[in-house]
């Protein structure tokens, strides 16, 4: 990367046509991965007719119907009733009013997306720490059958969650833990610790020892060493793997429907489940999901300068 | 008083030795250098010591007291590691300061700062305190780690190789600075290396390393006059010993049971050819270094490397004179036999 001195021709440094041709199919391929996000977003400005409506419509009237909806339960009265309220309270009262409908109250919306948050943010934090102490001993001391040890906490990972929901649906309901943010918070863990442990353990092995030992002698036990010379080296791959188990634990889908319906549910299963009058509220739909992208990506963005040596997999030296 | 000892210490890394009976005392104020090639065993001595390993057998004492239930921070022993000794993520300020800020050997931040600057000013890094570590050329990184040696004052410094990174210019000058602080310290230090400029310059005492035992220990004088074999006398000198079978110089003088002769260039004359006393040798090439000459000699068979002044008007193919003045002799197991 010496910037201003690098030829056309130059072995490592591709052609200035190269990069072109490059850089039009990497803007093609993310025109093409983001519209249907696109599409999302533009959904949850619609009014209901307009979201199904055939051909589908491009440009349209922004409406706050589907933000509305996605915060508020309604209910249907009539004409009379409606003109007898007086003047309608805020954007959404009228926007409702409008269909011939008053605001019930609030939706799930909100605590649903509070649950998220919470298990999403629980799980990352215990897997990435119990990850980052496994991958410590299994970089730096002899365990006994440590590659069958590893391989076996990778084997966690490879039952889909479809074949091991039933056996832990009734082992939580044993436990008092079906349907609770604590079971979620650990069910996720359990998951993402086999990544964890996998993806640091390739972080640390590239820390030399020399830094520990350096810091043993110079008067710290080993955990000190660990806590002030290498948690602070090994920062980038714990963000990295802090990202990959966050996208995991936010979109998780198949155990959050299995093994959550009330008070643990998570914003997944819950936005399909808003019902309109006469079948799915897709502005509704459109907005939920809009907004419950918008922490993992904050999240992302955040930790991103370390995300690309995150997916090397820790293997490129500095 | 601080001393070293080590007593017939064997460390075993699965089938390869590391190091074998080592029996060894570093006395208070002391310079010792331990030399040897790769996996001689040098640095496990010195991680032996540090405590960052255990040994098999044997005892390692510090100061008189077995150090085996001593963990590395309660050894009271500071090493300098051959690289990544610097703690990348903290200023050169907080890696001088690191040793002093341990549970061990708290201290309060007025001496912290002062120590560090003192420390600082000696290896005159004083004007980059506040960069990053990685932000600092390899002679820099190696005077900081040399530092954070310095900031204490241990029972004995462990220093493995700290100037192998570095350039022919600043070895030199960082081999002279070692010198004075260590005098001016009067500090026990073992020193690692494989090079043999390093131990005769810096070293009390010398000792060579082969294959996990401890060949020979002395004065660099000792060491380099007196080699116990072969290899000893192999370590020292450049350039190194010529090793030539006793019935090359038949003629010559040696003590019975001669086997091999060794010949540095200092025993080594020749002249222009002249009398017939002396053997004759074939000039097969002269590099020359600028203030002498290398001059790669045929003797019948063997070869030799000598130096010559290079005002000799030499040339190749030219057939010299070749006798020796005083040589190194020795028997059929590689041991020294004394002239």
């Amino acid at each position: 990367m010496s910037g201003a001195s690098t030829t056309a021709h130059s072995v490592v440094e591709p052609s200035a046509t190269s990069k072109r041709v490059a850089g039009f199919f990497v803007i093609l391929y993310a025109l093409i991965s983001m519209a249907p996000l696109a599409w999302i977003f533009a959904t949850g400005w619609k009014t209901p007719p307009d979201s199904i409506s055939y051909p589908p419509k491009v440009v349209f009237d922004p409406s706050l119907e589907g933000y509305c909806n996605l915060f508020t339960t309604r209910t249907r009265q009539t004409n009379e009733y409606i003109e007898a309220l007086g003047p309608p309270q805020g954007a959404c009262d009228e926007v409702t009013r409008r269909r011939e409908m008053v605001i019930a109250g609030q939706s799930n919306y909100v605590p649903r997306f509070i649950n998220s948050l919470i298990i999403a943010f629980g799980s990352t934090f215990l897997a990435v720490s119990l990850g980052v102490f496994s991958a410590y001993a299994f970089s730096r001391f002899k365990i006994p059958l440590a590659d069958d040890l590893l391989f076996f906490i990778l084997s966690t990972r490879m039952m889909p969650p479809i074949a091991v929901a039933i056996p832990i649906y009734l082992m939580y309901r044993e436990l008092g833990l079906s349907d609770s943010a604590l079971g979620m918070i650990l069910l996720y863990t359990a998951v993402n610790v086999s990544l964890a442990v996998w993806l640091l353990k390739g972080f640390i092995d590239e820390i030399p020892r020399e830094y520990e030992e350096a810091a043993m002698i110079d008067g710290y036990t080993r955990l000190h060493a660990f806590f002030k010379v290498v948690l602070p080296q090994a920062a980038t791959g714990i963000a990295a793997t802090a990202i990959f188990c966050m996208i995991f634990a936010w979109n998780e889908y198949a155990f959050a429907v299995l093994l959550t319906s009330g008070e643990a549910q998570t914003a997944p299963p819950f936005i399909p489940t808003i019902i309109g009058e006469g079948g799915m509220d897709w502005p509704a739909v459109g907005a939920g999901t809009t907004l419950f992208l918008i922490p993992i990506v904050v999240f992302t963005i955040v930790l991103r300068k370390h995300l690309l040596r995150g997916i090397t997999f820790g293997a490129v030296r500095k | 008083m601080a001393e070293v000892r080590l007593e017939s210490v064997t460390k075993r890394f699965g089938e390869t030795i590391g190091v074998e009976g080592i029996d060894l005392t570093v006395h208070d104020g002391e310079f010792v250098v331990l030399l040897g090639p790769t996996g001689a065993g040098k640095t496990t001595t010195l991680r032996l010591i540090a405590g960052l390993e255990k040994p098999d057998h044997g005892l390692v004492y510090l100061n008189g007291k077995n150090a085996a239930p001593l963990s590395p921070a309660e050894r009271d022993v500071a090493f300098v590691f051959q690289q990544y000794s610097l703690y990348p993520h903290l200023s050169v300020f907080e890696n001088l300061a690191f040793p002093l800020r341990s549970p061990v050997r708290r201290r309060d931040e007025a001496t912290i700062k002062a120590t560090v600057e003192r420390v600082a000013a000696m290896l005159r890094i004083e004007k980059k305190l506040q960069n990053r570590a990685t932000r600092l050329s390899g002679g820099e990184m190696q005077r900081v780690a040399i530092g954070r040696a310095l900031v204490r004052s241990p029972s004995i410094y462990l220093m493995d190789e700290p100037l192998s990174s570095l350039d022919a210019k600043l070895r030199s000058d960082m081999r002279l600075e070692l010198q004075h602080i260590q005098r001016d310290l009067g500090a026990t230090m073992l020193y690692v290396t494989h090079d043999q400029i390093e131990a005769m310059t810096m070293a009390t005492r010398i000792g060579v390393l082969d294959h996990g035992h401890l060949v020979q220990i002395g004065t660099p004088r000792e060491i380099y006059e007196a080699p116990r074999n072969v290899y000893v006398a192999t370590r020292l000198g450049m350039p190194s010993i010529n090793l030539v079978p006793a019935a090359a110089f038949s003629g010559q003088p040696m003590p019975p049971g001669t086997q091999t002769i060794g010949a540095r260039t200092e025993h080594v004359v020749v002249g222009k050819r002249a009398s017939g006393a002396s053997k004759p040798a074939t000039v097969d090439w002269i590099e020359h270094l600028g203030d002498q000459n290398h001059l790669h000699l045929s003797l019948g068979e063997h070869k030799l490397v000598t130096l010559v002044d290079p005002d000799m008007a030499l040339s190749v193919g030219d057939a010299i004179d070749l006798s020796l003045q005083g040589a190194l002799y020795f028997g059929a197991d590689g041991e020294r036999i004394a002239a």
